[in-house]
């Protein structure tokens, strides 16, 4: 460099750079070209023999998923063999005049071309794909004869899942469905990766979606040889698969069936729970469906009538149904004021049949009041103007407070789905409620008249079913509540060994002996001397319980009157209830939507329930109407 | 009367005037064997060829585009580019979101992107302007300015971490250092220095990145994990022998044994089928893209135009060489794909921004002479 500028320097230098460049350029192909002779002429021999070992494939083997047993070892989910007949896509020249061919010798309908269709788009390489499932023996033997026509074409023994019991308790026990993306984006998260290679179904709802990585089993493997073809050859080494865990539920399987059958075709939902521990008894939600259909591929003309079905077969309403407790909220509220000191039992307020706030009239359901009312006469009458009042006098944030403790307003955590997200959380109502439900200000504030209907549960209450039994058997088990759960024990089937899941209290109330007794007694009373009354004649053990009618049509001044409504806007029917009183062994919340009064056809099927659970009376069909039975007294 | 077949000429005339039909040839040559062996490496009923062919179709169209800008326009671009890379790449270090553990993208709402990408054209842009702007008065300082220039990206991508990406960025502004003529003896020192302050360097690599340079030496050490990929190239390349398997015959690439077998793995794939022969096919071919580089920045006419196509041309040559080095086991396993011939999109806008830059400076230097 000089201190002169020189262009033609400039030129010549950077043209011996240049040179330099090539060069080096030249030099470096020149040792990529020495490797290559080096790897495909001098070791080419080496390599080539490592390319024809190269041909160990690992096979993974699929374990048997974990079978599904209720309380009493009746199987709920279990696997049975069956053939199918696979085509390996990449083995087969022409596929449709394949499958054409093999039509003539066995029955492929056009759902089962379109189902290879699609599995195949979603399939990878070297994977067989069913073009039919369950072959009968004279399929399999009609096809064995002319296997030699078939090359890419081979039956395959593999395991199905199968729900003995068919529809019911669906909506617990879940199904299983082919993986889709986001169940692989699910393992991925989980990572369980390697144990899902060569799995092709996982559960999809309910416990086995809970408890899939249970239910799974470990992935085995194979070493096999195979030829330049993808053939398999032989096999080098076996790593045997272990069976997913058995499921062993607190649910009866008869108790469900029945509580299902006495619902008949009314829609609704139930939830029975063993109060001292928290698992569950039944869980029902009704309409249900077959999970059968599921698991080879649900054909798009029953998912189809499944989902578009007025009566939403496919929704669980015990836990994603919120709906307002009407009067079996009273109880709830009835202990709310005897623990904050808001009301004594023997309190008597006076009834004239409604209640004014301001200057809007809140109605009592019967004409004229109920006079002077106590507690007790409040819950067994289902008296309104006392909850009226009893609401304005506590204020929304206090009842909202109590009602968290018993779990109203919040996921329980079932062990249903993959996680909590799969449950509602319904709507405990609070002024921070009201201001994170609305945007504009006017919306957000609280006003003391909307709490006067949130006594009787109405208003913006909406709970699940699944939090009224849990409350409700909160009650029953002396203020200390546990998470419900349908698994008893997990069975290992390595070591044959039984893992508990052990009852999770969640919560002890510190209720007061007194006050429990209080509400105890009165909800004897709704089914010995009130509104549960009819229902529960002749009972031989005592029942407590309370009626609701949820309110879906909103009245404007006139009667009631249930002829006139059509059955949609119909309220719905609630009822609570556990048994025996003093030592109970059950404890449920029971909604049969637009079914009227709580006790015309709720309470009659808490009845059956509790018949069967505790005398183990066997009900015969679907439980009656009590088109007789009213939500108030009975008439004068 | 109008004269068609005149107009039809001149017409088509004024839409080559800025192609350089050499370069034409070797590239469409390359990507021609790029596509069949994609379509051997991924046999999904062409799918991937399409779309393969459609990438080459938009990155040929911005090459014939950036052809036909002068080089002063070319010039006015290289620092707004460098700017905008530099705090696209900040941006990445502060909000960047991870894939694999590595923060190379930045979210856009919409899209996201990979500034380092920018950085391989705008670092050679940049630098050669610099070295144009002071052409006249060439001192160690201005090396030593232009060398902060390209240590600060190529940080900011080493960071990420993205060493693939980040030697191709550091080669493409140092061919720019190099050919501007910096001094042999600070070359020498260089190479010197790098080399006893290899052990140094060691201690800063990641552990997956030094776990690659170890498998590379002795790749049985790790069959299942990072030796695998050499492995099973090594013997896709061996076995195919001098003449190779025949197209659509490699057992390798067809029983699923060497990974990402369409991108950066795809000369295994092409090396199994084509054998020794079709190796030699395409160094060649790579030799005359190179040569053919090297003759369009002799012939520039400014400092700018001849220290970018240098750049520009041995960048061609740096990425083809660390991918089939990496390949044949002879480099270790960095992100780089083979030019021309690798799918993917991306890397093909950027590889014909280059060779439409190449044919500019090219079709352009007469007019700049006078």
């Amino acid at each position: 460099m000089g201190d002169f500028h020189n262009p033609e320097a400039d030129l010549d230098r950077f043209r011996f750079r240049s040179g330099f460049a090539a060069i080096t350029v030249l030099l470096a192909f020149a040792i990529l070209l020495g490797r290559f002779i080096w790897l495909q002429v001098i070791q080419h021999d080496f390599y080539q023999t490592r390319a024809e070992d190269n041909r160990i494939a690992l096979i993974p083997i699929v374990p048997n998923r974990g079978v599904i047993t209720d309380r009493n070892g009746t199987v709920l989910a279990r696997n049975y063999s069956a053939f199918t007949l696979e085509i390996t896509p990449s083995r087969v020249a022409d596929l449709d005049a394949a499958i054409d061919e093999l039509a003539a010798i066995i029955d492929i309908q056009p759902k089962d071309r379109k189902r290879f269709k699609r599995l195949m788009d979603e399939a990878k390489n070297f994977e067989s794909i069913p073009i039919r499932t369950r072959l009968s023996d004279a399929e399999v033997a009609k096809f064995a004869a002319q296997r030699y026509r078939f090359p890419g074409i081979e039956v395959k023994a593999r395991l199905f899942r199968q729900y003995p019991l068919g529809t019911v308790a669906s909506h617990a026990i879940g199904y299983i469905g082919r993986i889709t993306d986001r169940d692989l984006k699910w393992i991925e998260e989980a990572e369980q990766q390697a144990m899902f290679k060569g799995t092709d179904h996982i559960g999809k709802t309910g416990l086995e979606q809970h408890y899939e990585f249970e239910l799974h089993g470990q992935t085995g493997y194979e070493e096999v040889e195979i030829d330049a073809g993808g053939h398999a050859l032989r096999s080098l080494k076996r790593i045997p698969p272990v069976s997913g865990n058995n499921l062993a539920l607190t649910l009866d399987a008869k108790l469900q069936e029945i509580t299902e059958q006495a619902f008949g075709d009314r829609k609704g939902a139930l939830v029975a729970i063993d109060p001292s521990n928290g698992g569950i008894l039944a869980l029902v939600s009704n309409p249900t469906y077959d999970p059968n259909l599921f698991v080879d591929g649900i054909t798009p003309d029953n998912w189809k009538e499944l989902n578009e079905h007025p009566s939403k077969p496919m929704v669980n309403r015990a836990i994603n149904g919120a709906y307002p407790p009407g009067s079996t909220f009273k109880p709830f509220m009835a202990l709310a004021a005897l623990e904050l000191g808001k009301r004594t039992a023997n309190q008597t307020i006076y009834d004239p049949g409604f209640y004014t706030f301001g200057n809007h009239t809140f109605r009592d359901d019967k004409k004229g009041g109920h006079g002077s009312v106590d507690m007790y006469k409040s819950i067994v009458q289902s008296c309104d103007t006392y909850y009226y009042m009893l609401a304005n006098d506590m204020g929304i944030d206090n009842i909202s407070k109590f009602m968290a403790q018993l779990g109203l307003g919040q996921r329980t955590g079932i062990d249903i789905g993959k996680d909590e997200s799969g449950e509602s959380k319904g709507v405990l109502p609070s002024q921070e409620w009201k201001k994170q439900r609305f945007k504009k200000p006017e919306q957000q504030k609280w006003y003391a008249g909307e709490t006067i209907s949130i006594g009787i549960g109405q208003g913006y209450n909406a709970y699940t079913p699944i939090q009224l039994a849990q409350a409700t058997a909160t009650i029953a088990n002396n203020g200390i509540m546990f998470r419900p759960h349908i698994v008893h024990h997990i069975i290992d089937t390595k070591t044959g060994q039984k893992r508990l899941i052990e009852p999770e209290p969640i919560r002890d109330l510190h209720l007061k002996p007194q006050n429990l007794e209080v509400i105890r007694r009165a909800m004897v009373g709704v089914n010995k001397e009130g509104t549960g009354a009819r229902a529960f004649a002749g009972a031989s053990y005592e029942a407590a319980g309370k009626t609701g009618t949820a309110q879906v049509y909103s009245l404007k001044g006139s009667q009631y009157k249930e002829g006139g409504i059509k059955k949609e806007l119909r309220d719905h029917a609630l009822f609570i209830a556990f048994a025996p009183a003093d030592n109970p062994k059950i404890a449920l919340a029971v909604l049969v939507e637009n079914g009227g009064f709580g006790a015309q056809s709720a309470a009659p099927i808490a009845r059956m329930v509790i018949d069967y659970y505790l005398l183990g009376k066997l009900p015969a069909g679907a439980a009656p109407e009590d088109s007789a039975a009213v939500e108030e007294e009975p008439e004068e | 009367m109008i004269d068609i077949a005149g107009t039809l000429r001149r017409g088509w005339q004024q839409l080559i005037a800025h192609i350089d039909f050499p370069l034409l040839f070797i590239t469409l040559a390359i990507m021609l064997i790029g596509l069949t062996t994609v379509h051997s490496a991924t046999f999904d009923g062409n799918q991937r060829i399409f779309s393969q062919a459609g990438n080459m179709g938009v990155a040929m169209t911005i090459m014939w585009f950036v052809s036909r800008l002068p080089p002063q326009k070319l010039m006015s671009f290289a620092i707004p580019l460098y700017v905008l890379g530099v705090i696209l790449l900040v941006a990445v270090f502060l909000f960047g979101i991870k894939v694999n553990g590595a923060k190379r993208w930045l979210p856009l709402g919409f899209t996201r992107i990979q500034p380092s990408e920018i950085m391989k054209i705008a670092m050679p842009l940049m630098l050669a302007w610099y070295f144009q702007k002071y052409e006249a008065m060439l001192t160690l300082k201005h090396y030593a300015v232009a060398a902060l220039l390209l240590l600060v990206p190529f940080a900011l991508i080493a960071k990420q971490p993205d060493l693939g990406t980040a030697l191709l960025v550091g080669a493409a502004g140092f061919y720019v250092i190099f050919f501007a003529g910096l001094p042999w003896k600070i070359i020498v020192g260089m190479v010197v220095a790098g080399a006893s302050a290899a052990p140094f360097i060691w201690g800063m690599l990641h552990d997956y990145q030094k776990k690659r340079i170890l498998t590379l030496i002795d790749p049985t050490t790790d069959p299942l994990g990072a030796g695998y990929h050499i492995i099973q190239a090594t013997i896709a390349i061996g076995s195919g022998g001098a003449i190779g398997k025949g197209y659509l015959n490699g057992t390798q690439t067809h029983l699923e044994f060497i990974p990402e077998k369409h991108t950066d793995f795809i000369f295994a794939v092409f090396s199994e089928e084509w054998g020794l022969l079709g190796n030699i096919v395409l160094l060649v071919l790579y030799t005359m893209l190179i040569g053919r580089g090297l003759m369009i920045a002799s012939a520039a006419p400014t400092m700018f135009t001849r220290l970018l196509a240098g750049s520009i041309t041995l960048g061609f040559f740096t990425y083809a060489f660390i991918n089939m080095g990496m390949v044949s086991g002879i480099l270790p396993v960095v992100g780089v794909p083979l030019p021309f011939m690798s799918y993917g999109g991306t890397a093909l806008v950027t590889l014909f921004l280059g060779v439409g830059i190449l044919m500019s400076i090219h079709t352009h230097r007469m007019l700049v002479k006078k």
